[in-house]
């Protein structure tokens, strides 16, 4: 079986701390993938917003990347990116005259055949086998797990968890030693891609997902996708300003915290770069 | 020689839109031993049928075709007419024009081309038509009435009141069902057990009803007015002779916290025990899977405090063995529970309930006796959200249906709850109100203008819990779809009517069609509610689609009346249209060569064995005897035997075989 | 019998969604459960199910009405909508076909500016390099939306903690991505 990886725009630059766990941990595990070649933006929201020719193209000029170099599974760290890979390889897998006018526009071959897994997929599929050996700090913290919208939604198409309260993300914590606290907020929207046009939305929804986190006792919220990240870390003044509060809580990508559990420092899974202080560790 | 008749009929314009019905006549008048051919408009109809009562007679007539709609529709009506006529009713035949022709074909010469090849079939067929006579069963006058709840009860109650007698099955230690639950019924808000306990009573009190309770229902052979069905008593672990339902055992028993399916989950019961006070029989029963002798062979407090000594532990199940001449089916229905709901917490959150755990806490001989108290923590609550259409009407969850019964129940909660909690405040999120029964709709503007019930047009998108309270997320659609958020103490899901569990194994031992829904199917949606496609069973209540008591009680005595119909025949006459294996001189006796294989395809059981045996009572030969009272002519043997030894009368070989020609031959 | 050539013939909005997405308006019931669980509706001037009730007139003002909404621009994408929706209408991939359908006729909100600035910034620093240069985007947004003074303390506390880029990343097939664009171009 031959891994790639699509780390996409957000993981080489704003998300970097996240790029770095992700491969701090499949480096503790063993894991080897390769980058796909070449790879582009995937469009993200703006190409579907803005024209739906393009927002098939960019991804599926992606897939035929990775179908090129023979990979059987792309780990997609990023759930937007992830979203977008998917429901591309549906729509064009549903429409067989789409996908040839795809294939011309992106002058490549397509099959749709790559596997395509999220970051929980994969760290169930290839870390949580060999995780409970591994675990040297169990993660005794209570935690809110915020799965976001594009991981679980539209759950016909993704087929990956059930779209209320789902658990997928919730057990793995678990298996670190974390206790998850039922969470309502758990697949509530951030504001998602408003973030710079309309910060005062993205100020208030995610106010309202780390209010709760917070009401509820959780010492940390976790995440599994930069944008939610980037919402709750990295806007934070401006949710505080909203708020006329001062929200502390500190928001951990899921694999900055199974790095902590098997002993990695802050330091080589991306914990500095953060905006919120994280002193749990 | 052969003179048949050809009736071809326009259907008004269902058939004479696409089909040439003048050149049908036409054509087919011309072939050979068609004596009479001629077109009319509608032949159902008195002139219609006359016209053919007085074509036999002028033309001698030895067969009839009626060319026209389906013989499902007029089959009977036109062999009526010729018996009348003076002919044998089975040397009528109908071509089917209609369903098989106009109706799926374009107006063109090619759709009168198939039409006359129809008739023309049916003309060769009916030329070997023999003369059958139908064949007389007895019919067995006691009914059995499946499932003891409103619908059950009244019509018992009707069959028996005929002079017939009944026997009722129930499947739970009392009857009532659901009706024995509620609180108050709509529009009246009367006391529910105070106006079904007088009927409960007056079944198990009357002469003509036999009443089995946790007894259900193990296997149904036989057919209209011969059935054989076998009942399995279940054991109720007591001699119900000598126990006079003191109820001492069941304040005796140590196993306290089982949860208590009448109370719907809201209160407890022990192991031996009696579902509710007012229950017919009075009796308990043991519920072997929670009881301690049972589990572990030890305790038996219950047999020791038994004034009359009672208990008998090792009471088997018991199978009857009964003979039933028509079967009503009353089993009633369920709904759905508050797990039923992914986006309002998958039933985790204690203070989200469902209409029938509403109605215990409103009952005075509920498990709060009465009070509307929050089952998290006991407390009044003072804002409660009705959420109406909650699961029905939604093609998402598969529900496209209307459950029917919820409007009226939520706005009957509304105000019970307001009468109840003076001071509370109660919310209720519609889409629609359907109040369309007689005071109905006056009963629910009582709630809105009267008990200033809070009345929102919108779904709930979602439900959680936040500091021992209810988040209730929803909409007003008339004011633009402005979202609206509630903090409640306590949620009640008018949840969707569903078929009652067991309602799909019924049905098949029954041999009775059901929806996708697990509904009975009624024989017609429209002129035939109370049939089935089976012959001698019927439907009453919401077993067939959520109801209400009113229309349960209606349907329950409409069916009941077919019942009486059928027992007022001293016997029952079938269609001849059976198979039949041959029979010839000994030594052979039949050319069937007793390989018994159509016996193990049958579908109806309705073949036998026949031992042919000699001077000396030996078995010389075993052949295969069709039972004309249970084949239903499907003709399942008949293609099977490797010998061609059976023969279907009405659909015979030749018959078919004529038929092919027919439409091969040029003509 | 149901005949499609037995409507009058149709040219409404509702029958562009019909053709190009699918979603049968007349489906809404208008239950407002998307309404209710929408994380924006507040923000609103037209809440989905109003969206959906619009289109269900196949009136041509209502139809300009929807084309020329803020809330067409607010929608996120979150899919909860679709997640809820008893008669599982895709409002999302319909907002996607309003949103383009409103800038080929020029009927945009104008207080969606800022929005649309953002989307075409983003897709700008595509088409020449083939991956986001953030700093590229923020700079033409602020180019577009004429704001210069938002975010700008984010900037050094973002290049401390090494998220921003000085310079893009271009990807060898920048041309074929320039091709795609170009393609793909209406």
């Amino acid at each position: 079986m031959k891994f790639g990886i699509y780390p996409g725009c957000s993981l080489t630059g704003s998300a970097r701390d996240y790029n770095e766990s992700v491969f701090a941990l499949a480096k503790a595990f063993g894991l080897d993938f390769m980058q796909i070649p070449d790879w582009n933006c995937c469009g993200a929201t703006a190409a579907h917003n803005l024209n739906k020719e393009l927002s098939l193209a960019l991804p599926a000029r992606i897939l035929a990347l990775a179908e090129k170099s023979g990979m059987d599974e792309i780990i997609v760290p990023c759930a937007a990116c992830y979203s977008r890979l998917v429901v591309t390889q549906h729509e064009l897998k549903k429409n067989p005259e789409l996908k040839n006018r795809i294939c011309e526009v992106i002058e490549m071959d397509y099959r749709g055949t790559s596997g395509i897994l999220n970051v929980i997929e994969w760290i169930d599929k290839y870390i949580t086998p060999k995780l409970e050996e591994k675990i040297i700090k169990p993660f005794n913290y209570k935690v809110a797990c915020y799965y976001g919208c594009l991981l679980v939604r539209p759950d016909k198409i993704l087929n990956y968890d059930r779209a209320e309260d789902p658990q997928t993300l919730d057990i793995v914590m678990s298996k670190i030693g974390a206790t998850p606290v039922d969470y309502p907020y758990k697949t509530e929207c951030c504001g998602a891609g408003l973030s710079i046009s309309r910060t005062d939305i993205v100020s208030k929804l995610s106010g309202k997902i780390i209010e709760d986190a917070e009401h509820r006792g959780a010492d940390a919220i976790i995440v599994a996708c930069p944008m939610c990240h980037s919402n709750l870390d990295m806007r934070r003044p401006d949710i505080n300003k909203y708020w006329e509060t001062e929200y502390k809580i500190p928001v951990i990508f899921v694999t900055q915290a199974i790095g902590l559990a098997i002993g990695l420092s802050p330091k080589e899974v991306g914990l500095k770069r953060h905006f919120v202080e994280v002193n749990i560790s | 020689m052969a003179r048949i008749g050809v009736f071809v009929c326009h259907c008004g314009e269902n058939i004479s839109a696409t089909v040439d019905c003048g050149k049908v006549a036409e054509t087919i008048g011309k072939l050979k031993h068609v004596a009479y051919s001629t077109e009319y408009k509608y032949m159902c109809s008195d002139p219609g049928q006359t016209l053919i009562k007085d074509a036999i007679k002028e033309y001698n007539l030895t067969g009839v075709v009626v060319s026209a709609c389906s013989p499902r529709m007029h089959e009977p009506t036109f062999r009526k007419a010729c018996a009348e006529g003076g002919l044998n009713p089975f040397l009528c035949e109908m071509a089917n024009l209609r369903e098989h022709c106009s109706w799926v074909h374009e107006k063109n010469e090619l759709t009168t081309e198939k039409a006359i090849d129809i008739v023309r079939t049916q003309v060769e067929k009916v030329k070997l038509n023999s003369a059958l006579q139908p064949i007389k069963v007895p019919v067995t006058k006691t009914a059995m009435v499946i499932g003891g709840g409103i619908a059950g009860i009244q019509s018992a109650l009707d069959i028996a009141n005929t002079g017939h007698k009944v026997i009722m099955i129930e499947r739970s230690p009392s009857i009532g069902g659901h009706m024995s639950q509620l609180s108050e019924t709509f529009p009246t808000l009367d006391c529910s057990q105070c106006i079904l306990t007088p009927r409960m009573v007056e079944v198990a009190q009357h002469p003509n009803i036999t009443l089995y309770t946790y007894a259900e229902v193990e296997s149904v052979e036989g057919f209209i007015g011969n059935f054989k069905v076998k009942v399995r008593k279940k054991a109720k672990s007591l001699d119900e002779k000598t126990c006079t339902g003191c109820g001492l055992c069941t304040t005796k028993c140590p196993q306290k916290k089982i949860p208590n399916e009448f109370e719907q989950g809201m209160g407890m019961r022990p192991a031996i025990y009696i579902p509710f006070p007012q229950a017919v029989p009075n009796r308990p029963v043991i519920d072997r899977e929670h009881c301690t002798y049972y589990i572990k062979g030890k305790c038996k407090i219950c047999e020791i405090v038994c004034p009359t000594k009672a208990i008998r532990f090792d009471q088997p199940d018991e199978i009857l063995e009964l003979e039933i001449g028509a079967i009503v089916v009353a089993t009633g229905f369920d709904i759905k529970h508050s797990d039923f709901f992914p986006e309002y917490g998958y039933g985790k959150y204690k203070d989200i309930i469902d209409g029938l755990q509403f109605e215990r806490l409103a009952s005075a001989s509920g498990p709060t006796s009465g009070a509307i108290l929050r089952p998290s923590d006991g407390q009044v609550p003072k804002n409660i959200v009705f959420i109406a259409c909650a699961g029905s009407r939604d093609p998402a969850k598969g529900i496209a249906y209307c459950s029917k019964i919820c409007c009226m129940y939520t706005a009957k909660h509304a105000m019970l709850y307001k009468h109840k909690v003076h001071e509370g405040k109660a919310h209720v999120f519609y889409m629609d109100i359907r109040s369309a029964g007689k005071n109905y709709e006056e009963f629910v503007r009582r709630a809105i203008e009267e008990d200033y019930v809070n009345y929102i047009r919108g779904r709930v998108s979602t439900i959680f819990e936040r500091d021992g309270k209810l988040i209730v997320k929803g909409v007003d659609t008339l004011l633009g779809a402005q979202p609206v958020e509630i903090v409640a103490d306590m949620v009640v899901l008018a949840t969707a009517g569903v078929a009652s569990s067991g309602a799909e194994d019924l049905a098949q031992k029954l041999h009775v069609s059901y929806d996708a829904h697990k509904f009975f199917a009624e024989a017609h949606p429209k002129l035939k509610p109370v049939e089935t496609n089976t012959a001698g069973i019927f439907l009453a209540g919401a077993c067939q689609n959520p109801k209400d008591i009113p229309d349960s009680v209606s349907q329950a005595s409409g069916a009941a009346v077919k019942v009486a119909a059928l027992f007022s025949q001293s016997e029952l006459t079938r269609e001849p249209l059976v198979a039949v294996v041959n029979r010839t001189a000994p030594p052979m006796y039949s050319t069937c060569i007793g390989c018994f294989m159509c016996q193990s395809v049958c579908p109806y059981q309705a073949i036998e064995r026949e031992d042919f045996k000699n001077r000396d009572g030996k078995i010389v030969k075993s052949v295969a005897k069709i039972n004309e009272g249970l084949c239903q002519g499907c003709g399942t043997c008949v293609a099977l035997c490797r010998s061609k030894s059976i023969d279907l009368y009405g659909y015979s070989n030749n018959q078919v075989y004529a038929e092919v020609m027919a439409l091969l031959n040029e003509y | 019998m149901s005949h499609p050539e037995h409507h009058a013939l149709r040219n409404s909005l509702a029958y562009s969604v019909e053709q190009n997405v699918e979603v049968t308006p007349q489906k809404c019931y208008q239950c407002g459960k998307c309404s209710a669980g929408c994380p924006v509706a507040d923000e609103m001037d037209l809440p989905p199910s109003m969206v959906l009730r619009l289109l269900q007139t196949e009136v041509p003002a209502n139809d300009d009405k929807v084309l020329r909404s803020h809330s067409i621009w607010l929608c996120v994408t979150c899919e909860m909508c679709l997640s809820r929706c008893p008669m599982e209408i895709d409002i999302p991939s319909m907002m996607d076909f309003l949103r383009q359908k409103s800038r080929r006729e020029k009927k945009v909100n104008p207080k969606a500016k800022n929005i649309i600035a953002f989307h075409k910034s983003f897709l700008n620093s595509i088409r020449w390099t083939g991956r986001l240069y953030e700093l590229g985007l923020i700079l033409d947004y602020k180019r577009q939306s004429l704001n210069m003074t938002q975010d700008i303390s984010l900037a050094p506390k973002m290049i401390s903690r090494g998220k921003l880029h000085m310079f893009p990343g271009i990807i060898k097939g920048k041309a074929q991505i320039a091709r795609i664009f170009k393609k793909t171009s209406n």
